[in-house]
């Protein structure tokens, strides 16, 4: 942290009042990665990369935006016809959110699969869900600001979830909307609290980094590092890594902007919104549909909010319901089966909450959400006490580089 | 494959000559500055004025109605401009005035394309405000053309600063007559 060889005595006079600079010399050259991740690895820096583009965009359509319920249709639509480029900052906007969900789920699903949520990474584990959390409440309420049918409407039906709270539900329910339903009040707090949140979510990513740099990276074969033969530095390695792994989210993200803006929207939502008038199927946003198919699956309301609130902090208590030493699903050949039923049925959630609320779909909702908490609650906790798992290499490096691959 | 003498050792940091490595790694970061550039631009020119504002840039004024010795005030963008129907006095002393006396000499036919109607943005050269002199009863100032309370500016029947703190004539602003009767600013 001192003695650097920074050459510049501007750069001097400031890191010695200010160690900005080495730290971010700490954190990329001395800090020691392990030289196995592959690519599951890079979803973290894309979270980061959307959180930014997100933030970019939207105070930039924030300059353009009306929040108020007579204006706040025709802005968006003036944002797409009259401004400059408005069409397009519009369009990155909002399929740059559907892509920060599926980057962060795929970081999630890294996480489940190698074990990244285990000791001594609990805290990092939960600050990523706070994370999560966080952003579906940003979503939420930056899906209302257009003032759609689906804004509204989604609005309407997820503030009334409260009401199911016994005694106090309906007046939070009012607290919440500022009046006797969805309406102007509520756009307007929305709005404010839509700029808001994602800063606090930097916040959360800046500890949820720290907590990172604390004990590093986990790695595919989830054995702690035993030495530098085992790491190699993040500059320029990773950071290379990772700006191409950019590249290819950028391309995918600029193939959703130009050619299918639309496609994972709802098209209802270019109607203005329509108190009096309910759209046929509400649904909300794709990466909300499994917890939706959670949601309707319990016939009680109360039961279907518990439960739904449920499913996401079954994944704060993860680190203690899998308590099994082997990290890695690599060598944990019943949980990885599991895994994959895990992942397969939370796909088959995601299509049920899409799905109205008729006949098979119902019955298929029941078991599906049965199954999540089946997983989470019985199967991990019992795979930890009852699994054969296979032998583990000694070290990262020992299998490819035998006897020198261990520490001396 | 032991063509790699530009390089010598690699792994070491004397390279003399510039190697592939370094040309990738100055394409790199070059591709980045351009890429940085690209998705600035659109971010900064957003902030240019859009499409509807652009639009509101020409206004088409009717001027068939205002009578001899009356004025109209337009909005065009988001300021007044004043339309005056000038009568044959205001117009004679307008064109005889000694040069010498304005503080911003201009002739009165660089003013008026027809120097019956006088076309003017209604804001004061000084500090901005709206001089008056446009509806009937309301103070012109002692060269008959317009006062502006704010500071104490006395504009001529041609719009010319005569007394007052204002260093400039009002503006004319771009306009055509489209047909006796319409006029376009802007």
């Amino acid at each position: 942290m001192s003695a650097n060889q920074f050459k510049s005595p501007v750069v001097r006079w400031i890191d010695h009042r200010l160690p900005v600079f080495s730290m971010l010399h700490h954190t990329a050259h001395d800090y020691p990665t392990p030289k196995n991740l592959n690519y599951m690895w890079n979803f973290g820096s894309l979270a980061g990369l959307s959180l930014a583009i997100m933030i970019v965009t939207g105070i930039v359509l924030a300059m353009s935006y009306t929040a108020h319920v007579d204006y706040a249709f025709d802005s968006v639509e003036r944002i797409m016809r009259d401004v400059n480029h408005g069409w397009m900052i519009r369009y990155i906007h909002m399929n740059t959110a559907s892509f920060f969900f599926i980057v962060v789920y795929l970081h999630m699903f890294r996480g489940l699969y190698y074990g990244s949520y285990k000791a001594p990474r609990e805290l990092l584990w939960m600050l990523g869900v706070v994370i999560f959390l966080l952003m579906m409440a940003t979503a939420f309420m930056g899906y209302v600001l257009p003032w759609g049918q689906m804004s509204f409407w989604g609005a309407t039906v997820i503030t009334n979830l409260f009401s199911a709270i016994p005694y106090v539900g309906e007046s939070i329910v009012t607290l919440l909307w500022g009046g006797f339903s969805v309406d102007n009040a509520t756009l307007n707090r929305f709005f404010s609290l839509h700029y808001l949140m994602p800063f606090i979510i930097a916040g959360f990513v800046v500890l949820h980094i720290v907590a990172l740099h604390r004990f590093g990276s986990n790695n595919p074969i989830g054995i702690d590092t035993k030495g530098p033969q085992d790491t190699i530095s993040f500059h320029p390695y990773y950071t290379i890594k990772d700006v191409f792994g950019i590249a290819v989210f950028l391309l995918l993200l600029a193939m959703a902007v130009f050619f299918f803006p639309n496609a994972m929207g709802h098209p209802d939502n270019y109607i203005p919104a329509d108190a009096l008038q309910t759209p046929a199927h509400i649904v909300p946003e794709w990466y909300f549909l499994p917890f939706y198919a959670i949601l309707r699956a319990v016939p009680d309301k109360l039961g279907g909010v518990l439960l739904m609130f449920g499913a996401i902090a079954v994944l704060f208590v993860l680190p203690w319901l899998d308590r099994s030493p082997v990290r890695s699903a690599r060598f944990r050949p019943l949980f990885r089966i599991f895994f994959w039923l895990f992942f397969v049925n939370a796909i088959a959630l995601g299509y049920l909450g899409g799905k109205p609320a008729e006949g098979i779909y119902v019955i298929l909702s029941r078991v599906a959400t049965a199954w999540y908490f089946l997983h989470f609650l019985a199967i991990l906790p019992l795979l930890s006490m009852f699994e054969t798992t296979k032998p583990l290499p000694k070290s990262i490096s020992e299998p490819v580089l035998g006897s020198s691959g261990r520490t001396a | 494959m032991a063509k790699s003498d530009t390089n010598k050792n690699p792994a070491k940091g004397d390279v003399q000559e510039p190697g592939r490595r370094d040309f990738i790694v100055v394409a790199t970061y070059a591709m980045a500055g351009l890429g940085a550039a690209a998705v600035a631009w659109p971010l900064i020119d957003q902030l240019n004025p859009a499409a509807d504002t652009l639009a509101l840039a020409n206004i088409e004024v009717d001027i068939s109605k205002i009578a001899v010795g009356q004025s109209i005030t337009v909005k065009w963008r988001g300021k007044p401009v004043f339309i005056r129907h000038r009568t044959a006095d205001e117009i004679a002393r307008a064109n005889d005035t000694n040069l010498d006396d304005l503080r911003d000499p201009q002739v009165d036919t660089a003013r008026a394309e027809k120097p019956e109607y006088l076309v003017l943005v209604g804001v004061c050269t000084h500090l901005g405000c709206v001089p008056l002199g446009q509806k009937t009863g309301e103070v012109r100032g002692d060269y008959d053309g317009w006062f502006c309370p704010c500071h104490g500016s006395h504009y001529d029947t041609s719009g010319r600063i005569r007394k007052g703190p204002a260093p400039t004539n009002l503006e004319v602003p771009p306009y055509s007559f489209l047909s006796d009767s319409v006029v376009r600013i802007g």
